[in-house]
């Protein structure tokens, strides 16, 4: 394989396109006969001898103008990919075995607009569009996701059998874009609430909020009530806010929590499971692996952080 | 590169599908049965319905049924699946068939070939300009329905100008492949029994009433072009088969084989070339007196010129003819009997009259001169509609109808002479025609089919003696229309006198005349011509090489036309890339203009002052194209930009 690639770099240019936009050029366009075409074909050599048994001359030129249709439709499905721009998009995270879409820009810079372009990544699933006259579309791409990690979009065949179907022409896309997969979640109960590894007695809990007091050098600069702080004048020093609530009731995810019977990948779905409740929930929490520690947070962006942890943990 | 699974059509596509499959079938109706129109028509609407209403296509088992039903209907209707009418019948039943399982884009693609063979199958009827006109609308319409296959998002007004602007672009190819594709002239082999039918033209025997049916037709018989004048009309005798054998009704011609033929020319002889209509028989229809034949044809010892094979496509002939000759002035003995014989016991008026001349004449012109003046001064009528005759049918005509056509006074006139014992057949043929004033054509039709009489004299070979130019010379001299009385059934665009419309005529059939010659008769040696004009032999292999230049050379400006045209990027975007390159920092992927310049301005805000205008013009340029100030107000922009920095 790697001197096949080799030849073909060496042959064709090819390469992993990174995240430069791309312009389909002759060279990166492949065009051969589908089997309507073949089917075609055939039918034109049989109509060719009867016109010629029957000596039919608007037979001969039936034929012949069918012929060029066929060459005429080949030309066509060149050049419904040729000068076609393709630029990487995004790809939002997905769990294990969910499908990743992957996002990419198709820009059409052509007074005319193309047909039946045809997207696949995987076999058996493909994504058919159109690109409008000097339009710019997003185009997702289904790939099944079932492994947590990163997912890399493998090679994407752009074809198309526009307008006759007779021809498909092809090109290979390569855009190195990679999405994230987080464990598939297992929903449990949340553990118990633990005492906080990292707590001083003095840090109040987070449920309920009782009020500011200034910030010591042992606080975690992400408690600081930024807003509060920022109100008054700017020589005041920092404050922290105080929460009511016994400071047991913290929540942390550990890995030492789960069931250490279980498999690694089971154990990472149910902290993933954990997240995504306590991020319901709108809970404060702390994640903790054998390798890290996400220390407390709550909201959405802090339950990003935590899955893509726990895609990215290596036991 | 293909998927396995299948694709399913989707709800607005097969609408197109059955146009299509209209299209290519519908003119077959006039000419297959009507009830495999019946029956294709009922399978049509039931598609149609099943569509409509949304419902599932019919099993299998009931496409069985009927796919067994309709071959053993076209098994009893034609005995056959293979001949050119079954085989007609057949596709037109597949298609309608396909129609009610088409599911797939296979199932599509299928109706799409069917559809384009089908178009083919209409020549095998006509090729005329009309026919050619539909079928471009129907293989429009088909290959409509194939791009519909491929591209959902057309709308169908796009849809059907994409097929028409396909088609245009292949014109090109069309005529580079029909001037020098190397043409080999059928047929490659035996062809079945039914591959003419519907010929018109004369036919090898002669009873009252043949040529009266046929001139009731207005179908073109063959064109003629002179090289120089056309001769006198009356000079205009075509010559077809001979008749010389007589049961009592029925002209045949001899199974004698004909001997040798001697033909002294007096005077020039006319040079002229015949476009022969198909008419299935041997025989090519020459100016009386056919010399130098042309290759591949003979005579027979009667002057009927013919050609090995029978005619069944349309043929061009270079004929010569002598105006003034003398044919056969030493008859071999068996030829001479032969047209001495007559039926014993038949017709005794007619040959006591005969005896009568005999007797009375001092020469046997004289019996001749005596029979056309009888002809002349009696009560004879020319007419389309004679009465049946009897069993004398001579006695019959002669002394009590009296109304009769070509055939009845040439028949008449050669018993006669053959009763007074002068040697004389029935020549069948053609005689006038008429001039079209557009192409300088002559064009002679089946309605100026012809029989007239040949006698025998010593001394002065056979003479032609035309009988019904005594009882109606304007039919020699003007043609039939005018011989004829009103209310005669002739076709009615033959009866046509209005100048503007015979000129409207003249026009049309000048056109088609055209068309046959150089489309239609396009053939192998019109392509040898074609290639010495241009200093080259048409053999193969210089076709082969000119071909594939050809159309290597329109292939190349198809894709340099469909390539080139548009493929530079809208100017605004090209000016920005640009802009990118000359900094040489480039836009991420998702990276708005704006936020670029502010990610510019974190490493190098200088940069960035000056990148800023670029911005502002090109989001003015790209997203409000109607100012179109501000395209040269970013171009002036991006060249103020400084050159790539040096990492």
């Amino acid at each position: 394989m790697p001197a096949l690639q080799a030849l073909q770099q060496r042959l064709f240019g090819w390469r992993d396109d990174g995240l430069a936009p791309v312009r389909l050029d002759r060279r990166r366009i492949f065009i051969l006969p589908s089997r309507s075409g073949l089917l075609f074909a055939l039918t034109l050599v049989v109509m060719l001898l009867a016109a010629i048994n029957y000596n039919l001359a608007l037979g001969h030129a039936l034929v012949f103008l069918l012929a060029g249709l066929g060459l005429v439709g080949m030309v066509h499905s060149f050049r419904n990919l040729h000068g076609l721009r393709i630029a990487p998009g995004h790809c939002r995270p997905v769990f294990a075995g969910d499908t990743a879409e992957f996002t990419l820009l198709i820009e059409n810079d052509r007074p005319a607009s193309r047909h039946g372009l045809v997207f696949q990544a995987e076999p058996g699933r493909s994504t058919t569009t159109a690109v409008g006259a000097r339009e710019q579309i997003r185009v997702g791409i289904p790939v099944s996701a079932p492994q947590r990690g990163w997912l890399p979009l493998p090679r994407v065949v752009l074809s198309t059998r526009y307008p006759l179907g007779l021809f498909t022409a092809w090109s290979y896309l390569q855009p190195g874009m990679r999405c994230l997969v987080y464990p598939a979640p297992l929903f449990e109960p949340l553990p118990a609430g633990a005492p906080s590894a990292e707590g001083s007695g003095s840090a109040g809990g987070q449920e309920d909020f009782a009020g500011f007091r200034q910030r010591q050098a042992s606080d975690s600069l992400r408690h600081v009530a930024w807003k509060a702080s920022a109100r008054d004048d700017a020589s005041r020093p920092l404050l922290v806010k105080q929460f009511a609530g016994g400071s047991d009731s913290r929540l942390e995810l550990a890995w030492s929590a789960t069931d250490p019977a279980l498999d690694d990948e089971t154990r990472l779905s149910i902290m993933t499971g954990w997240v995504l409740a306590a991020t319901a929930e709108q809970q404060s929490f702390s994640l903790r692996l054998p390798d890290r520690l996400i220390a407390d947070g709550s909201g959405s962006a802090h339950g990003e952080r935590c899955l893509e942890a726990l895609a990215l943990f290596r036991p | 590169m293909s998927s396995t699974r299948e694709q399913l059509l989707r709800r607005e596509q097969p609408p197109w599908l059955f146009a299509a499959a209209l299209a290519t079938t519908l003119p077959h109706v006039l000419q297959q049965p009507w009830w495999l129109s019946l029956f294709g028509g009922l399978l049509f609407a039931m598609a149609a319905w099943l569509w409509y209403e949304d419902r599932r296509l019919p099993g299998r088992w009931l496409m069985l049924l009927l796919a067994v039903a309709g071959i053993l209907s076209i098994l009893a209707e034609f005995r056959s699946l293979l001949g050119r009418e079954a085989g007609v019948a057949t596709l037109v039943l597949f298609m309608a068939m396909k129609l009610l399982e088409m599911r797939s884009h296979r199932d599509a693609m299928v109706v799409i070939l069917l559809g384009y063979f089908l178009l083919l199958t209409h020549y095998f009827h006509s090729q005329d300009i009309p026919t050619g006109l539909w079928l471009l609308f129907a293989m429009w319409i088909v290959t409509a329905a194939q791009i519909r296959l491929h591209a959902a998002t057309l709308s169908p007004r796009e849809n059907l100008q994409q097929a028409a602007s396909l088609a245009i672009q292949a014109v090109p190819f069309m005529l580079v492949l029909y001037l020098l594709f190397p043409r080999i002239s059928g047929p490659l082999w035996g062809l079945p029994e039914d591959a003419f039918t519907g010929r018109s033209g004369l036919s090898d025997s002669m009873a009252p009433g043949s040529i009266a049916n046929l001139v009731q037709r207005g179908d073109i018989a063959f064109r003629v072009r002179f090289d120089e004048a056309a001769p006198a009309r009356q000079q205009l005798y075509w010559r077809g088969p001979v008749l010389e054998s007589f049961d009592g009704q029925t002209w045949r011609p001899s199974a004698r084989r004909g001997g040798r033929e001697k033909i002294v020319e007096s005077g020039p002889r006319i040079a002229y070339e015949t476009t022969l209509e198909p008419h299935g028989q041997r025989w090519l229809l020459a100016l009386d007196a056919p010399v130098a034949l042309p290759a591949g044809s003979s005579t027979d010892g009667r002057l009927t010129v013919s050609a090995t094979r029978p005619v069944e496509s349309r043929q061009r002939h270079r004929l010569f003819a002598a105006p003034a000759y003398l044919f056969n002035d030493d008859e071999a003995a068996a030829s001479i009997d032969e047209n001495l014989r007559l039926p014993s016991g038949s017709n005794p008026q007619t040959r006591s009259l005969a005896l009568d001349w005999q007797r009375q004449a001092k020469q046997p012109l004289d019996i001749v001169a005596r029979a056309l003046s009888h002809f002349r001064e009696e009560a004879f009528h020319y007419t389309l509609q004679p009465p049946l005759l009897g069993r004398d049918s001579m006695d019959d005509f002669l002394f009590r109808t009296r109304r009769g056509f070509c055939e009845h006074y040439a028949a008449a006139f050669v018993v006669l002479m053959r009763n007074a014992g002068i040697p004389a057949r029935v020549v069948t043929g053609y005689q006038g025609g008429e001039l079209n004033p557009r192409d300088g054509y002559l064009v002679v039709r089946q309605s100026d089919a012809h029989a007239w009489a040949e006698v025998w004299i010593a001394g002065r070979g056979w003479l032609r003696v035309d009988p019904t130019a005594a009882v109606a010379p304007e039919r020699i001299e003007r043609g039939i229309v005018d011989a004829l009385p009103q209310g005669e059934p002739l076709p009615a665009f033959l009866q046509v006198r209005g100048d503007w419309l015979r000129d409207l005529r003249y026009r049309w059939e000048a056109l088609n005349n055209a068309w046959n010659q150089h489309v239609l008769g396009y053939d192998g040696q019109r392509q040898r011509d074609f290639l010495a004009r241009f200093g080259f032999d048409a053999d193969w292999r210089t076709l082969a090489i000119a071909l594939s230049l050809a159309c290597a050379l329109v292939l190349l400006a198809v894709c340099i036309w469909a390539l080139r045209q548009h493929s530079r990027p809208a100017p605004a975007l090209r000016l920005w890339h640009r802009a990118q390159r000359r900094i040489g920092v480039h836009c991420a992927p998702g990276e708005t203009p704006l936020a670029f310049v502010t990610r510019l301005r974190a490493t190098d805000p200088a940069l960035a002052d000056r990148f800023e205008p670029v911005v502002r013009h090109f989001l003015l340029a790209r997203y409000a194209p109607q100012n179109k100030t501000s395209l040269a107000a970013l171009a002036a922009a991006v060249n103020r930009l400084p050159r790539r920095r040096i990492a």
